[in-house]
């Protein structure tokens, strides 16, 4: 059987690619991808953790986190076609609106 | 090692440099492509690990339908496809780098140093089964089932009422 850090490990290195995309990227539909990584490298820990305590209710938090994950991603992707059409550009710095 | 370690150790590496590519792919298309192989995998670990019902439903949702969203979503932005146009800023990308370097090592090392690699004992395979699920689903967690049902009507009305074209002649 797997043992816990490996997979702890793995969900980090997920994570981190996830941190690196949403601050590097400036394509706000790269920046959800990044985001989804990272929701990915929770439920994978949520899971692990779930087989390492013999408990099921990790894995019903990974099922509720991939149903908040797709509305995020849906309204996401909603709002970038949205500033697509009003901005012609989905570059994310270029939406300072509301900097003051 | 077990078989599934080595097995998940193949499925990890993969995974990895999947979601590397994902992150510095120029051609946002390909970006969306290696993200199905990132997410696959983590279905994958799913299945090793014995979560049977995350797994498949990992594998569906992910793989076959947030994939496709964010490639239409590609194709309705008309992004700069093969080109590098909005990712030139190389401060970022350094800024970046190093603060997902320093939380890769921080979590990395924090997790080794709470469960160490040579003492952590292998966990038995977790009862994911569909019947198990479904039993804590519809016995311990109705409430919040319920609640994620509204969650995603009110995301649906709301992408349809965002994304519809307002061209204001049904007034």
């Amino acid at each position: 059987m797997i043992r816990l850090p490996l997979v702890l490990v793995f969900a980090a290195l997920l994570f981190s690619c996830g941190v690196y995309g949403v601050l590097a990227r400036r394509n706000a539909v790269m920046v959800l991808m990044a985001i989804e990584l990272m929701l990915n490298a929770v439920n994978l820990n949520l899971v692990a953790f779930s087989a390492s305590l013999k408990d099921v209710s990790g894995q019903i938090f990974a099922l509720f986190v991939i149903a908040v994950a797709a509305a995020a991603v849906g309204i996401g992707l909603a709002l970038v076609i949205l500033l697509f059409r009003n901005r012609a550009s989905i570059n994310v710095d270029e939406v300072d609106l509301l900097k003051w | 090692m077990t078989a599934q370690e080595y097995a998940f150790l193949v499925v990890a590496v993969v995974g990895s440099l999947a979601a590397i590519a994902v992150v510095t792919a120029r051609n946002v298309v390909h970006a969306a492509l290696y993200l199905v192989v990132a997410l696959a995998s983590v279905g994958v670990t799913f299945l090793l690990v014995g979560a049977e019902f995350v797994g498949w439903t990992q594998i569906l949702i992910y793989v076959g339908a947030i994939v496709i969203l964010f490639l239409f979503g590609l194709m309705l932005t008309k992004a700069p496809i093969g080109r590098d146009t909005l990712d030139h800023q190389t401060q970022n990308r350094i800024v970046g780098g190093i603060v997902a370097l320093l939380m890769f090592l921080g979590l990395a090392s924090l997790t080794l140093r709470v469960w160490p690699m040579g003492t952590t004992p292998a966990s038995a395979p977790v009862d994911g089964s569909t019947a198990a699920i479904g039993t804590s689903l519809f016995h311990d967690y109705v409430l919040p089932f319920e609640v994620v049902s509204f969650l995603l009507l009110a995301a649906l009305i709301g992408a349809i009422v965002l994304a519809r074209k307002d061209d204001g002649s049904d007034e």
